[in-house]
């Protein structure tokens, strides 16, 4: 019978993780002022512009602001500020 | 004939000028150090001593087991004979050998082929059991040894001895690559998937061991080396191309098992595509070729169905297009040591080589013909990547007719 | 996620083939509810009417309306789950349950840990043999890794290194330039769509201690040290980094062979040039390596013949823009090119960033230049400014000097150069890791 051996196991540490909670949702759009933020990868504007159309033909009511961080895959904090101090949700694409 | 007379001259003599090469002559050998001129005469008029007439002749029979010896004092003797890619290898034992044979019908002492490193060596002969050895050492299983014993029965070696670091590159296609669960999507061309990695090992450990040895300065002269010698394989991925299947287009049926072995590695350029800009992309990467070795163009299915949008709906279609557009100056054409080695072709009047010598230097010629390129379809989808590797189709081997 | 933490419900779009990625990003981030909505692949080179149908259709995912996944994100009442975030502590294990050599080989490939060549197992004895390569305690932390900048950082020991340098079949000799690469911050496993992979660079009198070959064959599969501190590194930064799993740690397309391993020394001795580290700083005498990050395109040549002009500006317009190169030339070629003029390795990079030139048309057109270099062009960053103002047609530069490297390597049988993929990354001391 082949002999059993010992061996390390090689994988690194993970660091700890925190869980954090989510914000409440809205109880309707109409009347609030959603956020298009753009990720800036290649076509995500001409999405976003199809994005805002597609509210403003279905959901006119809903006040659409297109907004974009100053380079991509980091994260802006002004931008982050602005669209918590006057905004009601957002919607993010495109992210991948 | 180990007393052939030999004289040597400084390296190198590529690109140097008539004036530089007379001073080779005039000056000393690089070997001896006596006068280059002295050992020529000598060779062709000092009389023969018995040594040289009678020439060697010689048995090399290589045996069929190494000594015993402790397992980390074998992984060191085959690392310090050369027999390994310097990457831990699994010892081939009678256990493992046996077991690896299980995985073909075909019986231990069947010749299976011969490979040599170049034309000019001489090529050595090997059979089913010996083969076996090379994929248990490579991490193969059994049920891998068809595919790998198609690649040995090739006569292409994946350990060219040229000075130009080439690499063999196979392009598996057929129901093998769902029976061994080969991979064909993301990380096709990388570390993960233990068919893909362990069959193209074998096929360069099987090259060197089998063919006399890819040894550095002997049996192994490329001037850098090549990464893609460690392994490289790419099974096609028929059912997310819109096009044929690479063995389909040559005749075979859907369901052969077939492998196709292209030979060069030399370059790969890169793109995504096709966008708006493709057209020069293209012909950018095709201007930046080696024009001696023709491209295999890998894709992944996201490109492949961009160029059908485009309207090219058959590979056949695209690759006429790029015979059109891989293009250079005939002075840049012909500039290139591996193309002077078509210079004799061409000046004996044959297509395409003679049109392209009587092209004036600023004439702009084709550099490929069609039959030339080839395209494969292979990737994750999530990227529109393709590569423009270095691939010249030189071997087709039924994987069937190994099982 | 960062608006969530601001009271902001969101709801984030992605292509479909990145479900499985997205979910493990938000599990690892604490929160694993995160509302998302998925258009199919691709959206790069899609038309804006084309863009309007995946709108109007379905996420392809959930086979529902697409609009009606980002409108539930953002008005469904939240649950019980998405309250409590997740919390938990990963550890990993120092030592796995005892099994057969077989058995322990196919479990290390079952679970991702090899590069799907065998491996040499870690055992205990094989491990404190490799822990004698070092002065280095064996619970000091050597540094951080992740797959991209998008995940989180893992953290390991000198130990933990020293079993994937066990692994990778590499000597104790060997460990101190295997703690280096680990050191640096830069995975060999990245795992972007790109299939970038690393090429390292040794310099200094490590490589003669180790024995190392610059000559014949230099990248290829014929010298011990090359190849498995090459592969040491590919390991270690595979296990070390929380992964590389496709579909999951590692999205790269096509995949790159250089991923086994690609390091090489350069051969300082027979090069008419300075050895890189001394360009960077560093005395000769030290030990030193550089990482390059790209790997992607390799473009290959003789020279320099008569029409190596020609010949190296069609390969500096071949390349891909975002990822500058790295020449690695023979001796034989580094001498051709002093005799002509270039007597230091600054004088022909200047050279080569004069001299490669793509229209800006086409520079702009890669999907990759959009996403980094246009928002820093647009916020008047040079050089990238000025290649943006510039008129489609006009011809510009798309290396500044500083970008581009050379390294001289090779076995002097021919006069041969590969310009590869190669952004110097990181430079790193091997001696403070003896």
């Amino acid at each position: 019978m082949p002999q059993q051996i010992t061996v390390h196991d090689p994988r690194g540490y993970a660091p700890k993780v925190v869980g954090k909670r989510l914000a409440p949702r809205l109880s309707a759009l109409d009347g609030k002022t959603v956020y298009l933020v753009d990720c800036l990868f290649d076509n995500t504007d001409v999405f976003i512009e199809q994005l805002r159309q597609w509210f403003a033909e279905h959901l006119p009511a809903v006040n659409t602001r297109i907004a974009r961080p100053e380079k991509t895959w980091s994260d802006d904090e002004k931008m982050r500020a602005a669209i918590a101090a006057d905004g009601d949700a957002a919607i993010l694409a495109v992210g991948l | 004939m180990p007393r052939l007379r030999q004289a040597y001259t400084p390296h190198p003599v590529v690109d140097q000028s008539a004036a530089h090469l007379r001073g080779y002559i005039e000056g000393n050998d690089a070997i001896s150090g006596r006068p280059f001129m002295q050992e020529v005469l000598e060779g062709l008029t000092s009389p023969l001593e018995d040594a040289d007439i009678t020439g060697l002749s010689f048995e090399r029979t290589t045996p069929r087991f190494v000594e015993p010896d402790t397992e980390e004092k074998l992984q060191r003797l085959f690392e310090e004979n050369r027999w390994t890619d310097m990457l831990p290898i699994v010892l081939p034992t009678e256990e493992r050998v046996a077991a690896m044979l299980k995985g073909t019908s075909h019986p231990p002492d069947k010749i299976v082929g011969r490979l040599r490193p170049t034309v000019f060596r001489e090529a050595w002969e090997f059979d089913v059991e010996k083969v076996a050895v090379n994929a248990v050492m490579a991490g193969a299983r059994p049920e891998y040894l068809p595919v790998i014993l198609a690649l040995a029965s090739s006569g292409v070696t994946a350990r060219s001895s040229s000075t130009t670091s080439f690499a063999t590159i196979p392009v598996i296609n057929g129901p093998i690559r769902n029976e061994l669960a080969m991979n064909t999507g993301i990380g096709v061309m990388g570390p993960y998937n233990h068919a893909n990695a362990t069959i193209g090992r074998a096929y360069g450990l099987l090259s060197q061991n089998l063919q006399g040895g890819s040894v550095p300065n002997e049996t192994y002269m490329g001037s850098q080396g090549n990464w893609y010698a460690y392994t490289a394989v790419i099974p096609e991925a028929e059912e997310r191309s819109p096009w044929q299947p690479l063995h389909v287009q040559q005749g075979y049926k859907p369901t052969d098992s077939i492998a196709n072995l292209f030979f060069g590695g030399w370059y790969t350029h890169a793109g995504y595509g096709p966008r708006a800009t493709w057209k020069e992309k293209m012909r950018h990467a095709l201007a930046a070729v080696e024009q001696y070795s023709p491209p295999l163009f890998v894709m992944d299915p996201i490109v492949a169905r961009g160029f059908v949008e485009l309207g090219f709906d058959t590979k056949e279609k695209l690759i006429a297009w790029l015979a059109d557009n891989a293009l250079l100056t005939a002075r840049e054409y012909w500039d290139n040591q591996s193309i002077q080695l078509l210079r004799p072709k061409a000046v004996a009047g044959i297509e395409p080589y003679a049109s392209r010598l009587k092209a004036a230097p600023d004439d702009v010629i084709k550099i490929y013909e069609p039959s030339e390129i080839h395209i494969v379809v292979a990737g994750g989808e999530t990227q529109g990547a393709w590569k423009m590797i270095s691939g010249a189709l030189r071997g087709t081997a039924s994987i069937d007719a190994w099982r | 996620m960062g608006l969530e933490q601001d009271g902001v419900p969101s709801v984030a779009v992605h292509t479909h083939v990145f479900k499985r990625l997205c979910n493990a990003t938000a599990l690892a981030m604490g929160m694993p509810r995160l509302r998302q909505a998925y258009v199919p692949q691709p959206v790069v080179d899609r038309s804006a009417a084309q863009l309007r149908a995946y709108i109007d259709g379905q996420d392809p995912t959930t086979h529902r309306p697409f609009m009606q996944e980002v409108l539930d994100g953002l008005l469904s009442p939240l649950e019980e789950a998405d309250l409590q975030g997740l919390s938990f502590e990963r550890t990993t294990p120092r030592l796995i349950e005892p099994a057969t050599e077989d058995d322990l080989q196919r479990l290390f490939e079952e679970n991702h840990w090899t590069d799907s060549l065998p491996i040499v197992l870690p055992t205990e004895a094989r491990v404190e043999a490799m822990l004698k390569g070092t002065s280095h305690p064996p619970n000091e932390i050597v540094g951080k890794l992740r797959p991209t900048a998008l995940r989180e950082w893992w953290e390991f020991t000198v130990e933990k290194v020293a079993v994937n340098a066990v692994m990778a079949g590499a000597r104790p000799e060997y460990f101190p330039v295997i703690l280096a690469l680990a050191s640096s911050g830069i995975s060999a496993r990245s795992s972007s769509t790109n299939s970038f992979a690393t090429i390292t660079v040794i310099n200094g009198p490590i490589r003669n201690e180790l024995a190392m070959n610059s000559g014949i064959g230099v990248m290829g599969p014929y010298n011990h040290a090359n190849a498995t501190i090459g592969r040491a590194y590919g390991l270690l930064s595979q296990n070390l980094q929380g992964g590389s799993v496709p579909d999951d740690t590692y999205m790269g397309s096509l995949g790159n062979w250089l991923a086994y391993t690609a390091l090489f020394p350069e051969a300082e001795e027979r090069s008419p040039w300075q050895p890189l580290h001394v360009q960077k700083g560093y005395k000769p005498t030290e030990s030193v390596a550089s990482i390059f990050f790209g790997g992607w395109y390799s473009h290959a040549g003789y020279g320099p013949r008569a029409t190596w002009q020609e010949k190296m500006r069609r390969s500096l317009a071949a390349v891909e823009q975002y990822s500058e190169p790295l020449l690695v030339v023979d001796p034989i070629v580094a001498r051709g090119f002093v005799e002509l003029g270039f007597d230091t390795k600054e004088k022909l990079i200047d050279w080569c960033a004069d001299n490669a030139l793509m229209t800006a048309r086409e520079y702009w057109d890669n999907q990759w230049i959009q996403y980094l270099m246009r928002p820093r062009a647009v916020a008047g960053v040079e050089p990238y400014a000025s290649r943006l103002k510039a008129k489609s047609d006009d011809v510009i530069k798309i290396f500044e000097p500083s970008e581009i490297h050379i390294v001289v390597a090779g076995g002097e049988t021919q006069g041969a150069w590969k310009l590869m993929s190669g952004s110097l990354r990181a430079t790193v001391s091997i001696d403070a890791w003896r």
